[in-house]
């Protein structure tokens, strides 16, 4: 038998498996759900321009800002009726995938 | 000029070309601990069984000052020779030579021992080692990739294709190693990406070294796309060596029939499996308490570690094992552990390789992640290539074989010709505890003392259930052994099904869920 201090735990259909448990599933990320008003970058890429500012009220499908991803110049939508609540970035930031961009008070 | 004149002159060619890019850039290439083109060739083959050809072949570019630079053999050397005296063709690409870049000629030399290869129904080994494409010679170098490629793919099946990492691999170029059937790599000398660290880091301001992103332990630990992990460029050729040695030629060859030799006396195979099911152990130490002489080559050893995969024999013959590891995240088939099996139950199928299943797992892994990564369509894998796959299929079900994961492990319905099961094996649509607590729940949660209850209940599924004779008593299993009959059964299965022949509808081709 191998070593017992490198064996951990797992639960499949109400049985608990004495075994070693792979990096990938340690590290695996919990899922989350999208907070509505959150807007974050789709893609990793570069802040052009800002076209709203905090405080503004915006409509669903309103460009809000671009981003330079993959040499291409995306414009991103709003989802939500409302108000911009605040814009945590500015022109020339550098983001990766999933930024918050934008956080807009829905209604 | 008399002849042993011109016979000087062409040693003397020879001689210039056979230096590659010159001394400066071989001792560049051994600092980077690097062996020149030529010397892979002759370390991987039998003794003075290389034969090289298109050694005076030269580009013809002419932009940006192409034609001033003389090339020796365009950056690649090809040729024939032969491993443990079986024939085999061979491409390296020379690094000392514009850092090995693939030009219009250096990919004609390479699809021309391609095409050798397959119209010899031989295997081909290519050695990488190249910066990528030849830019000066511009969509030339493009179209090379594409006859590689192209001709990868219609080799694939045909004869085996081996890639060697022994050097950068980068951007278009990986899909040569990609189409073909193993990929090895050497620590700190391979290194395999589609975008680089640089590219990387302007577009996404990511930082990574070459390493973490593309490098021998990476590809097969984490992405999956190596399948043979050495430590230096020695150890990585005795692998393909050990491996060619096993391997038919072509998929009109069965595997040749060598000397039995018995396995070793340390596995003692009625030692290895614990009674309780939740309790794990190493499956290789049953691979190796039946196979040949206890040789086992895994393939993607580090990768999806909860299935194992590999070449062994079992009366002389080769035969691929697919093992569920119980020591590895319980055995459970996942995405990337199902991807794995899939490939390697259609290559065995391809080169008539019979299969031998061992299983003992819990099911399938449980999670959002796993969901959503796809685990239906890439379980569905699994399912495909035994369904589809026409060589000997042997299984044996050691211990748990649960649910989904008891079809899909080579069991009776997907056609397997020998269904052996251990005195141990459990064959039932679940564990008991996830059973009792499903069949009982309405007993268990009105009972006073529902902990008793469960308890109970759980005992008398496992009693009525936990066991092969449910199974047996169907005929979905063929016999139920002793652990120490197994070899002698699997050694007769391989032997009856000698000539097995069955037919398929006549189809251009399926379409598996990749």
């Amino acid at each position: 038998m191998e070593k017992q201090k490198d064996l951990g735990k797992l639960n499949i259909n109400y049985t608990e498996y004495t075994t070693r448990l792979s990096k990938k599933f340690t590290s695996r990320k919990p899922f989350k759900h999208e907070t509505p008003g959150h807007v974050s970058s789709f893609i990793p890429g570069t802040v052009v321009e800002l076209l709203v500012k905090e405080g503004d009220s915006v409509r669903y499908g309103q460009e809000l800002l671009v981003l330079d991803a993959m040499k291409m110049k995306n414009r991103i939508l709003s989802l939500w009726d409302g108000t911009v609540e605040s814009i945590p970035v500015k022109p020339g930031d550098k983001l990766p995938k999933g930024a918050v961009l934008m956080v807009i008070k829905v209604g | 000029m008399p002849l042993d004149k011109k016979i000087d002159e062409l040693k003397e060619k020879r001689r210039k070309a056979q230096l590659g890019g010159g001394e400066e850039a071989i001792e560049k290439q051994k600092a980077m601990g690097k062996n020149t083109a030529r010397e892979r060739i002759l370390a991987l083959l039998d003794t003075d069984s290389f034969h090289e050809y298109d050694l005076f072949v030269e580009h013809d570019a002419r932009d940006f000052d192409m034609h001033k630079k003389s090339l020796p053999s365009d950056g690649v050397v090809i040729g024939t020779g032969t491993i443990h005296g079986k024939p085999v063709a061979v491409f390296a690409q020379d690094f000392t030579v514009a850092g090995g870049s693939l030009g219009l000629m250096h990919s004609r030399k390479i699809t021309k021992i391609m095409d050798h290869a397959l119209k010899m129904r031989i295997p081909l080994i290519g050695i990488n080692d190249s910066g990528g494409a030849r830019i000066q010679e511009g969509v030339n170098s493009l179209a090379g990739y594409g006859e590689i490629f192209f001709r990868n793919t219609i080799s694939s099946g045909v004869i085996p294709q081996i890639s060697v990492i022994l050097g950068p691999c980068a951007g278009g170029a990986v899909y040569s190693p990609a189409l073909t059937d193993f990929v090895f790599v050497v620590d700190n000398i391979s290194k395999m990406f589609i975008t680089g660290p640089e590219v990387i880091k302007t577009v996404l301001g990511e930082e990574i070294s070459m390493e973490d992103l593309g490098g021998a332990r990476v590809h097969c630990e984490t992405s999956g796309n190596a399948h043979f992990f050495a430590n230096t460029e020695d150890e990585c050729f005795d692998q393909i060596k050990a491996l060619i040695n096993l391997l038919p030629p072509n998929n009109e060859s069965r595997p040749e029939k060598v000397e039995i030799a018995g396995p070793k006396a340390e596995f003692d195979i009625n030692s290895i499996v614990p009674d309780d099911p939740t309790l794990p152990y190493d499956v290789k130490d049953i691979i190796r308490a039946v196979a040949d002489n206890s040789e086992f080559i895994e393939v993607q050893e580090m990768y999806a570690r909860n299935i194992v995969i590999g070449f062994s024999r079992l009366g002389g013959r080769t035969v691929g094992f697919v093992a569920n590891q119980p020591l590895e995240m319980a055995g459970v088939l996942d995405v990337d552990s199902s991807d794995k099996a899939a490939r390697f139950i259609r290559y065995c199928d391809a080169f008539n390789i019979p299969l031998v299943t061992l299983v003992d797992l819990p099911g399938y892994l449980p999670g959002v992640d796993q969901e959503h990564a796809g685990v239906i369509r890439h379980g569905a894998k699994v399912l495909y290539a035994y369904s589809e796959a026409t060589v000997p299929k042997l299984t044996v079900i050691l211990r748990k074989a649960y649910g989904g994961g008891y079809i899909a492990m080579s069991s009776r319905h997907l056609r397997a010709d020998f269904v052996f099961a251990w005195p141990t094996a459990e064959i039932a649509v679940m564990g008991p505890e996830g059973a009792a607590n499903i069949i009982f729940r309405r007993e268990i949660m009105s009972a006073e003392n529902p902990d008793e209850v469960r308890k109970a209940k759980v005992e008398e599924y496992k009693a009525k259930f936990a066991n092969p004779y449910v199974a047996a008593s169907r005929g979905y299993i063929d016999a139920v052994i002793e652990p120490s009959e197994t070899r002698k059964l699997l050694l007769h299965a391989i032997e009856v099904s000698e000539n097995k022949d069955v037919t398929m509808p006549r189809k251009k081709h399926g379409i598996p869920p990749f």
